[in-house]
This record gives C-alpha cells, sequence and structure tokens, in this order.
C-alpha cells in the first residue's frame, strides 16, 4: 500500500512538483546561508589557522583572535621563563595602508614574525618557496599572499609576482614570495614580514608587540602550559580550541551576523512549512474522498497516517537532496572568487535534513489529523 | 476481537440471514440542529440474495447503509452481520470485520485516478496483506470477468462511466466478500450500461454466502431484486417478494 501511496503521490504532478519545488527552496535556503555563515565563522578564526602556534599569549583583556591589545616588549622574557614553555616568540598584527602601483591606498593586515624561527609563518608558497620566507630576515622584503598580490597590483595589469615593490607607510616592500592564506574575517589581504620589519612599517607606539606565540614543552599539555602562563604572567594564554570558542562566542555576542543569519534560516524553514504544509494538506483534501474510501474498504487510520508519512518523506529527501545539491553548485560556483564565505559541515547537512524532517511531519500531521476524523462513511455522501 | 466469518455448512441458503438489523436509530448533529436520519428502522438482507433499499430522497437509504456497511456508529438498535453483532465491537475490529467481508460500490466509483486499473482492483487485496504478485493476478483475472481484459495499465479517467464501474466491480469483489454494499450504481449510467451493471452485480450476488445490498432510486433496476426493502421518513415501510415485487416492479415502469 505505501507503493501505491507514493504512486497515489507522483501522479498528482502538480503537487508534487510544488511539494518538491517549497522544500528544494526551503532546504537551499537553509543549506546555503547556513554554509555561508559557517563559512564566515571559520574566517573569525582563519588568523589561527594561518599563523599556527599551539599557544597564544594575550593582553588579559583580549576576547578574540582578530583584537589587538599591546604587550610590554618585556612579556615576551616572562612567558619564556614559565618552566614548561618550549619557546615563546613575539608577533605583531596590525592593519596598515599600502599603496598600489596607481597610487591607491589599500589596507593590509600585516604579521611581523620572529626572524629567529619564522613562527607564524605561511603553509602554503605559491611563490618563492621556502627560500622566499629565509629572505624575509632582510629588510623590506615581504611575503604577500594571493589576495594581496592582486589587491596591491591595481593599475599594474597584472598580479604582483617576485621582485615587485610597493609601499607600506612610505617604506618600500619588495616581494619575495607570494603565499596561500584563509581569508581574512574582515577581508583584509595578508603581507608578512619580520617582526622587525614590522615595526619600521607600523606607526611608532609605547608598546608594539600584539602577540606571543608559544609552544609547550615535550611531556606537557596546551591546556596545562596555557594555564601556567596565565597564573604566572597574569596575561591571557589560550589554547587553540579555547581562543577559536573565545573567537566564536565573541561574534555571537557582539555582532548582528548570527541573528541576521539565523532570521534568514528560520525564513527558510517558516516558507518550508507554509509551503509543504499547504501544499500537502491541499492534496490530501483533494484525495479525501479516495482516502475514505480506502479508509471504508478497510484501512485503518494507522495505515492511513503511514501512507501520508511516506508520502510527505519521500518529497522531503527529494527536495533535500536537491536543496543540498544546488547548495552545492552555489559553492562551486563562488569557490574560485573566494566570497562569499562558504562551508558546508556535517552539522549544517545534518541540520539541514532535521528541519526539512521536521516540516515534512508537520505536513503530515495536518493531513493525518483530518483522515483521522473523517468517517468512512462520507463516501456514500455524494 | 475475532472478525472471521466462518462459513457455515449452510451457505448460498435464501433462509439464512446475511443483515439483521433490529430497531436501528441514528441521529446528526446536537440541539435544534438534530436530524433522526433513522428511527427504528429494522432491515434484513439474506445469503444469496440481491437486495434493493429504495425510498425517496432523505428517507434515510444511505445511513441504514452505512450503518450495516460498519462504516457509520448508530445511536440505538442491534446489527448483525453473518451472525456477528457490530454493537460494541471496538472501532478498529468493525474496521478489520469490513476489510474482510465488506466490498464496496460507490456511486462516483470512488477510484484513484493516479493507479492504473489492475492498481485500483488489487487495493482490497493489499489491505488484506496479500502479496502484490498475487494481488495483481487476481486483480486481472477479476478485471477480465467484468469484460476488461486488455486496459489493464489504464487509468480510471481513460474509461467510460460504465468501464469505471465495472472496475469499481472488479474490486469490490476481489477479495471475495461476503457482503457487498452498492450505493445507487447505476445512477450515474446509461440504462444499457445500467442494465449490464446490474447483471454483474446479480451474478455476484448468486455467489455461495453471499449478500448483495443495493441503495438506488433508479427504477430500471428494480427488476434485478430478490427482495426491495422501502423506506420512508427513516423507517422500513415494507418489504416486498414474490407477487407484491412483481406488482412493484411493473408499477414503477
Amino acid at each position: 500500500m505505501l507503493r501505491l501511496a507514493l504512486k497515489m503521490l507522483l501522479g498528482d504532478r502538480a503537487k508534487y512538483i510544488m511539494l518538491v519545488g517549497g522544500l528544494t527552496f526551503s532546504a537551499l535556503l537553509m543549506t546555503q546561508q547556513m554554509a555561508v555563515f559557517t563559512g564566515l565563522v571559520s574566517w573569525t578564526t582563519s588568523h589561527m589557522r594561518n599563523m599556527r602556534a599551539s599557544i597564544w599569549v594575550v593582553e588579559h583583556r583580549v576576547e578574540q583572535v582578530n583584537e589587538t591589545k599591546a604587550l610590554r616588549d618585556t612579556d615576551v622574557n616572562r612567558v619564556r621563563s614559565v618552566s614548561t614553555v618550549d619557546y615563546a616568540v613575539p608577533l605583531f598584527q596590525g592593519v596598515l595602508k599600502a599603496r598600489a602601483a596607481d597610487g591607491s591606498d589599500k589596507q593590509i593586515q600585516l604579521i611581523g614574525l620572529h626572524a629567529g624561527t619564522l613562527k607564524g609563518r605561511p603553509t602554503v608558497m605559491v611563490e618563492g618557496g621556502d627560500e622566499g620566507l629565509e629572505r624575509l630576515r632582510i629588510a623590506n622584503n615581504v611575503v604577500v599572499d594571493v589576495l594581496a598580490s592582486k589587491r596591491l597590483a591595481a593599475g599594474l595589469g597584472r598580479p604582483l609576482q617576485i621582485g615587485d615593490t610597493f609601499e607600506i607607510n612610505d617604506r618600500e616592500a619588495r616581494v619575495v614570495g607570494i603565499c596561500k592564506t584563509e581569508p581574512h574575517f574582515f577581508g583584509y589581504p595578508y603581507v608578512f614580514t619580520s617582526y622587525d620589519q614590522a615595526l619600521q612599517y607600523a606607526p611608532r607606539q609605547r608598546k608594539m608587540l600584539s602577540m606571543i606565540l608559544a609552544e609547550p614543552k615535550e611531556g606537557h599539555t596546551a591546556v596545562e602550559v596555557a594555564q601556567q602562563i596565565s597564573d604566572e604572567t597574569g596575561l591571557r594564554a589560550y589554547t587553540v580550541p579555547e581562543f577559536e570558542k573565545a573567537t566564536v562566542d565573541w561574534v555571537w555576542k557582539n555582532t548582528g551576523i548570527p541573528v541576521s543569519f539565523l532570521t534568514t534560516i528560520i525564513l527558510g524553514f517558516v516558507v518550508g512549512v507554509a509551503v509543504a504544509g499547504q501544499t500537502f494538506y491541499s492534496f490530501v483534501l483533494e484525495n479525501l474522498k479516495h482516502l475514505g474510501a480506502l479508509k471504508a474498504m478497510g484501512a485503518g487510520n494507522g495505515l492511513i497516517s503511514a501512507m501520508l508519512f511516506v508520502q510527505a518523506m519521500t518529497v522531503g529527501l527529494i527536495g533535500y537532496g536537491m536543496g543540498v545539491g544546488l547548495t552545492a553548485v552555489f559553492g562551486f560556483m563562488v569557490r574560485p572568487i573566494g566570497q562569499p564565505p562558504f562551508l558546508i559541515s556535517i552539522e549544517t547537512l545534518v541540520g539541514t535534513l532535521f528541519s526539512i524532517l521536521v516540516i515534512c511531519s508537520l505536513a503530515a500531521l495536518f493531513g493525518i489529523l483530518k483522515v483521522a476524523r473523517l468517517e468512512p462513511a462520507v463516501v456514500f455522501r455524494g | 476481537m475475532n472478525t472471521e466469518i466462518k462459513q457455515s455448512p449452510s451457505n448460498g441458503s435464501m433462509s439464512e440471514l446475511a443483515i439483521d438489523a433490529r430497531s436501528v436509530v441514528k441521529a446528526f448533529g446536537v440541539g435544534d440542529a438534530r436530524t433522526v436520519a433513522l428511527k427504528g428502522a429494522s432491515f434484513s438482507a439474506r445469503q444469496g440474495e440481491l437486495h434493493l433499499v429504495v425510498g425517496p430522497s432523505g428517507c434515510g437509504k444511505t445511513t441504514l447503509l452505512s450503518v450495516v456497511a460498519g462504516t457509520l456508529d448508530w445511536d440505538e438498535g442491534k446489527v448483525e452481520v453473518f451472525g456477528t453483532g457490530l454493537d460494541g465491537m471496538r472501532r478498529s475490529a468493525i474496521t478489520d470485520f469490513r476489510r474482510r467481508n465488506v466490498g464496496f460500490i460507490f456511486q462516483q466509483f470512488n477510484l484513484i485516478p493516479t493507479l492504473n486499473l489492475i492498481e485500483n482492483i488489487s487495493v482490497p487485496l493489499l489491505l488484506n496483506g496479500a502479496g502484490r504478485r498475487i494481488s495483481e493476478e487476481k486483480a486481472a483475472e477479476l478485471l477480465k470477468r467484468v469484460g476488461l481484459a486488455g486496459k489493464e495499465t489504464k487509468r480510471p479517467t481513460q474509461l467510460s462511466g460504465g468501464q469505471q464501474q465495472r472496475v469499481a466491480i472488479a474490486r469490490a469483489l476481489v477479495h471475495e466478500p461476503r457482503l457487498v454494499i452498492c450505493d445507487e450504481p447505476t445512477s450515474a449510467l446509461d440504462s444499457e450500461t445500467g442494465h449490464q451493471i446490474m447483471d454483474l452485480l446479480t451474478t455476484a450476488a448468486r455467489a455461495p454466502g453471499r449478500c448483495v445490498v443495493i441503495v438506488t432510486h433508479d427504477p430500471r433496476v428494480y427488476g434485478y431484486a430478490d427482495r426491495i426493502t422501502q423506506m420512508e421518513d427513516g423507517r422500513v415501510k415494507a418489504v416486498l417478494d414474490g407477487e407484491p415485487l412483481q406488482r412493484f416492479v411493473q408499477s414503477t415502469h
């Protein structure tokens, strides 16, 4: 009977297409928005993946990775003095203006790496390789990311190449390598140089040290070392998961981004309930005399409920598949551009599937309630 | 409750009651809107007979049919179908009873338009738990019996009204029910097709232990009846057979 139930639904092309279309749109809206939101959230912590370190030591009021409150230069040695710290290096990070070839100013995320270790250096070099990184120790040399190589090439007619120069704060910067990075939360292109060189580029302030990157000694976990640094120095030391969580929490609490996305996702759910619920209910109403006939012939409420449930779930799964498929197409289309951020997580897929199944259950429930109250004798009433 | 009807040794006997409904009262609505459709109607039909229930519109024919078919609860009275009392039976047990023992033919055929003829006919068998292959074989056999062989994969909408009613008859008989309930089976059909349908139903009524009850106000089919129950204003006015039945049939022509 469940097979016949599906044939009943598939035979009503208009309703079937309307149902699948509504659920596809709903699944697309929820998955796409969730993927963009997840991508955006992942951008908030991209900084940490671009400069990998086990422990991030910051001023005690810093709440997230994109925030900078300068430390004293001596704080590096205070961290190094913690017995379980293997090594600790200074890091400069700041948003500066760079002058493109056409004379226009572009904002960049300048990263100053400890020259001795180059801790926090980019992991994927597109041009220049390790040699390019080594050359960061020479004055005025920089490694730019792919985005910077394009953005700072305005007026040049081609992306920046090794050997090209541009200005950061009226000082020359020579490109010695091009790297690949994950996009920065605020969309700034990355420019890497040595810590000392970064201090030359950046406007002089009393305190210039942005962060300290540290590694635990062998035999100690990042969690216990971070705790020890915090206890002994009064600075705030985050492990990577802690800093990621703190950053994401900060975005939830301090920006309207989650509410904005959540609103659209809820709208997707509501549209799904409205379209699927209404269409399915109207399908049930149009088939009421047939369902009544089935009841008269001895189909119990349980069987008819199962038939309606199978019908609703089938269109739900088809709509979900199509919605996720279209989202994936969207993802492939925006991938080369890199905008908007896009990341489909397993949680997104499971969450959307759950939402679609809830929508379909509600749609089926409206129909089931109607049919359950239906007297089989209704079929004799003309 | 076991609602399986056991075949009695005297199957086919005209004297054995298929339906025995006594003093049935059924009202719809409450307060000022209350309408009493059956006012103590008593009705009986025998095994092996084709029994017509006739009367003017609103006299309670369809309500009586619904009650004896087990599709409608009633307020007072007793209803027995093939010796099984439907009084006090749980809803699920009545549903089970209908599924096994009752076949339905509706005025508007009520075939599912998105299913083909074989699938429509096999519904009662599937409801009774038969497998798909067996159901479809049996459905094809019934389709042949009602003269529609070769149209197995057609949809109901591709058939004429008379052909659709034949399919409905095949669906009503496919699981070999002992009681066949027909609601105005010929009223939507022309005279010739109506007679063909009545021929099929008469043949069906002659099956051992079966009873066919037809509610109708189509006088063209009165001549097929073994007995006729006349209803008026929620009550049974008369039960006709033999000579009175012949006179009644002639009087309506």
